[in-house]
């Protein structure tokens, strides 16, 4: 290095990490997308291992006026974690240690980079879990889950990852090391803990969560209903919450879900049914009992064609396995999809469905249900063949459709992965232009330069501080 | 027109000025951080049911109802709201205020309840955050904010909460023992209060499970908890619980596995450490910028 050329942001993002700072081709370009169908380029990779590495980072693209990204496992499916603005990317990879379990307060302190399963897998032994279970959760971190307000088949009776996590410390995009929230019941201030989640990285960069834990209940059952008609399994799901009973999970999958998971998982799951349920019940043994003769009741009511209960772990653990699989499985039919994720009333899963199918006709795409049905989540899969010319314009007009008719159906526009880049312009289906004034005004008390993770959740509109824009990278769509 | 649309713009209208305005609820949490400018105008939220579906869960009203009339709505489907609040205190109180019922043990923070708000901020002008289905990812969660802001971001107009069903056998045991023990042996229990010496404990669920935990406890059945102290209130982790009794002469009364104190005694000097100070003012002036809205009362 010359000693009279200015130093770049690489050199001293070099000097401060060494080989951990990385800029080649290769890894730029798998830095540059997430699991959504979005893409970006970021300028540089960085791997930080603890918090004041990444304060560093932080301090040098303040210093640079460069924008910065948080990267978990990189699972985000609304391109929350895709680069605009040539970013430096802050990978949590490296800072993936369990630090704390806390018996007697019932909290673990964590590094972002952990894992949400090897999580839930460290506290088994003491009789605990952490209760967001995205279907993701053996690869993503729990960075992102705090950062995406994650959740999963389990957060119909235990909420998702807001309810389970108590304090982050957090590098601000000044640098400045502060901590939201506390391990004590009502912490002093404003809740600036549940501002953070949820936020997806625009707010700052979480370098160490202290989450709940969950006590593992000491009777589980899992029962398989299956049905003829998809709306007799969408009034089941109605009957089961009208009759008092909130399971830990009340899961659909639709016909083409079943064939296509049956032919991978081999769990005997029923492939000429139009729809099946997978109900989970936990807790104590007499409640557990109970809702399921309740659920026995719905089931006959409803015109199930079988219930079938899950009769040791094995069996139980096959089942998940085909629901928690189900994305991948898709790949037996068409190399790529398109997943998404919407909620509606649950008096609307009918309805919506069946809108659903219509839209995916319409546009000549397979659409596959696999959804959080308790809590009225739908994740419609397009399955397609990116190789077909013209197709991904059909995908993102049948996509666009679905979030419209969910909106029309009373409901929102993400029950869980976020709004990120995919969904941004469609706040205005939900929200005025003063409503997202507002909540650009409160994004700017965290991030008043705008640094992190520029043009996400907001359309570009109501930012005032989106000086990123111009650099849209070709291919983004947004 | 959806029902409430009407009440909460009006209600919005009503903040719009440049003077000192409060928003009063049923007055049971009035004391909490601090007196209110006495030359603040006064108004109230709107009142009034506006939907409920007990299938989904989900109650929206305007934020001056009181705790009570949607506990008696809720309870006619063997629903509720896991709060412990007089009946008189209204739910745009009780979200402002922030402070969970005693049963958060088992139900979580009262945070976690609301779902979408519509509040009126120092403009007057109305402001809707998060969504109306019991699971939702809205953009910013401003919900989150607004609970326990004590009205000095805005002041809600209307809510939409999430209900839960009423278990179907409740049980307060008492006795004495050892608070922390207990909490060991049973699976999720509602409350466990403690005064140094005695222990009450509410057990909820299927009867067959109550008794079985009941009988785990043994201790013996009783009405009900004692009357919390009111005059202090401390926020602990919850193993620090254990030394209270060398911590306090004062009687107090604790939430085990919570954390929280309720103590017949102001506390003196609160020690107890902020950070992220800067954020939280900056958020306060950029939502309030005049300071008109709740003065007096101090967050941080
Ligand atoms: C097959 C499949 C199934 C899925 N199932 C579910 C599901 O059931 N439920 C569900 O909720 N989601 C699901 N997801 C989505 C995804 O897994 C979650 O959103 C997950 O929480 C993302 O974690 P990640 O580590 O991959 O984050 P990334 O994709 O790396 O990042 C996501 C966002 O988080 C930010 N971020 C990451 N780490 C931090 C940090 N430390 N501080 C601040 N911001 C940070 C990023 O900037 C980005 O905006 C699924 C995804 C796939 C591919």
């Amino acid at each position: 290095m010359s000693s009279k050329r200015k130093r770049t942001i690489f050199d001293e993002l070099k000097v401060l990490l060494g080989s951990r700072t990385r800029a080649d081709e290769m890894e730029l370009q798998l830095y540059g997308k997430d699991s959504s169908v979005l893409s970006g380029v970021p300028s540089t990779v960085c791997f930080p291992v603890n918090v004041e590495e990444v304060q560093g980072i932080v301090s040098i693209c303040n210093r640079f006026q460069r924008p910065f990204i948080a990267r978990g496992s990189g699972t985000g499916l609304a391109g929350g974690a895709v680069p605009i603005g040539n970013p430096v990317i802050i990978s949590t990879a490296k800072m993936n240690k369990v630090l704390e379990i806390d018996l007697e307060d019932r909290i673990a302190w964590v590094e972002p980079g952990v894992l949400n399963l090897d999580l839930s897998k460290a506290l088994s032994e003491f009789g605990f879990h952490f209760a967001p279970d995205p279907s993701s959760q053996q690869v993503c971190s729990i960075g992102g889950n705090v950062a995406n307000n994650s959740g999963g088949p389990h957060c119909l009776a235990y909420g998702v990852t807001t309810s389970h996590v108590l304090a982050a410390e957090v590098v601000l995009p000044n640098a400045e090391v502060v901590t939201l929230g506390g391990i004590d019941p009502e912490p002093k201030g404003y809740d600036l803990r549940g501002l953070f989640i949820g936020s997806e990285g625009t707010m700052g960069i979480a370098t160490k969560v202290a989450v709940r834990l969950t006590p593992n209940p000491p009777d589980v059952r899992t029962l398989l209903l299956d049905f003829a008609d998809v709306s007799d399994g969408a009034l089941a799901v109605s009957a089961i919450i009208n009759a008092g009973i909130i399971p830990a999970a009340l899961e659909m999958m639709d016909h083409n879900a079943i064939g296509i998971v049956e032919a991978f998982v081999h769990a005997g799951y029923p492939v000429e049914a139009a729809a099946v349920l997978l109900v989970e019940l936990d807790g104590l043994s007499g409640g557990v009992e109970a809702a399921v003769q309740t659920i026995n009741d719905v089931a006959k009511i409803h015109n199930a064609g079988s219930v079938r209960v899950a009769k040791d772990e094995t069996e139980r653990a096959l089942l998940w396995k085909g629901r928690k699989n189900a994305f991948g499985a898709v790949a037996r039919i068409k190399p790529d999809y398109y997943l998404h994720d919407t909620v509606v009333p649950r008096s609307k899963l009918v309805e919506v469905l069946n809108q659903v199918y219509q839209i995916a006709d319409k546009y000549e795409l397979i659409a596959i249900n696999v959804f959080h049905a308790g809590d009225g989540n739908l994740h419609p899969i397009l399955a397609y063949d990116a190789r077909e010319p013209g197709i991904l314009e059909r995908v993102h007009s049948a996509g666009d459709e679905i979030i419209k008719a969910s909106m029309e159906a009373g409901g929102v526009l993400s029950g869980e992965h976020g709004i990120g880049l995919e969904k941004r312009d469609f706040m205005h289906l939900l929200f005025s232009a003063h409503d997202m004034f507002t909540q650009d005004l409160v994004r700017e008390a965290f991030d008043p330069q705008g640094l992190a993770n520029p043009m996400k959740v907001l359309p570009s509109g109501s930012r005032c501080s989106d000086s990123f824009k111009q650099n849209l990278p070709e291919g983004v769509w947004v | 027109m959806n029902l409430g649309t009407i009440e909460r713009q009006e209600f919005a209208e009503s903040v719009a000025g440049s003077d000192l305005v409060t928003v009063v609820g049923g007055k049971t949490q009035w004391d909490v951080g601090g007196t209110i400018d006495p030359n603040a105008r006064v108004i109230s939220a709107p009142v009034g049911i506006y939907d409920y579906t007990p299938s989904e869960m989900t109650l929206r009203c305007g934020a001056g109802t009181t705790v009570g009339e949607i506990q008696d709505t809720l309870g006619e489907h063997a629903q509720m709201l896991p709060v412990n609040a007089e009946r008189g205190s209204t739910i745009g109180g009780i979200l402002a205020v922030g402070r969970s019922g005693i049963r958060r043990l088992r139900y979580g923070a009262v945070r976690d309840y609301l779902l979408e708000s519509w509040h009126a901020d120092h403009e007057g002008k109305l402001v809707k955050s998060g969504g109306p289905t019991i699971k939702n990812v809205s953009g910013y969660d401003l919900c989150r904010l607004l609970v326990g802001s004590l009205g000095t971001l805005g002041f809600l107009a209307e809510v939409t909460v999430r209900s839960l069903p009423i278990p179907p056998c409740s049980r307060w045991m008492t006795g004495v023992c050892d608070p922390f023990d207990l909490q060991s042996k049973l699976y999720r229990p509602s409350c466990i209060l403690w005064n140094g010496n005695q222990v009450w404990v509410l057990l909820e669920g299927h009867p067959v499970d109550v008794e079985r935990e009941a009988n785990i406890t043994g201790l013996s059945e009783c009405s009900g908890p004692p009357v919390l102290p009111s005059a202090g209130r401390l926020s602990l982790r919850p193993k620090l619980l254990r030394e209270l009794p060398q911590m306090y002469k004062q009687d107090w009364l604790a939430e085990i596995g919570v954390g929280l104190v309720h103590l017949s005694e102001p506390i003196k000097n609160d020690q107890s450490s902020l950070s992220a100070v800067t954020v939280m003012r900056d958020i306060k002036i950029r939502l309030d910028p005049t300071g008109r809205l709740n003065p007096g009362r101090e967050v941080f």
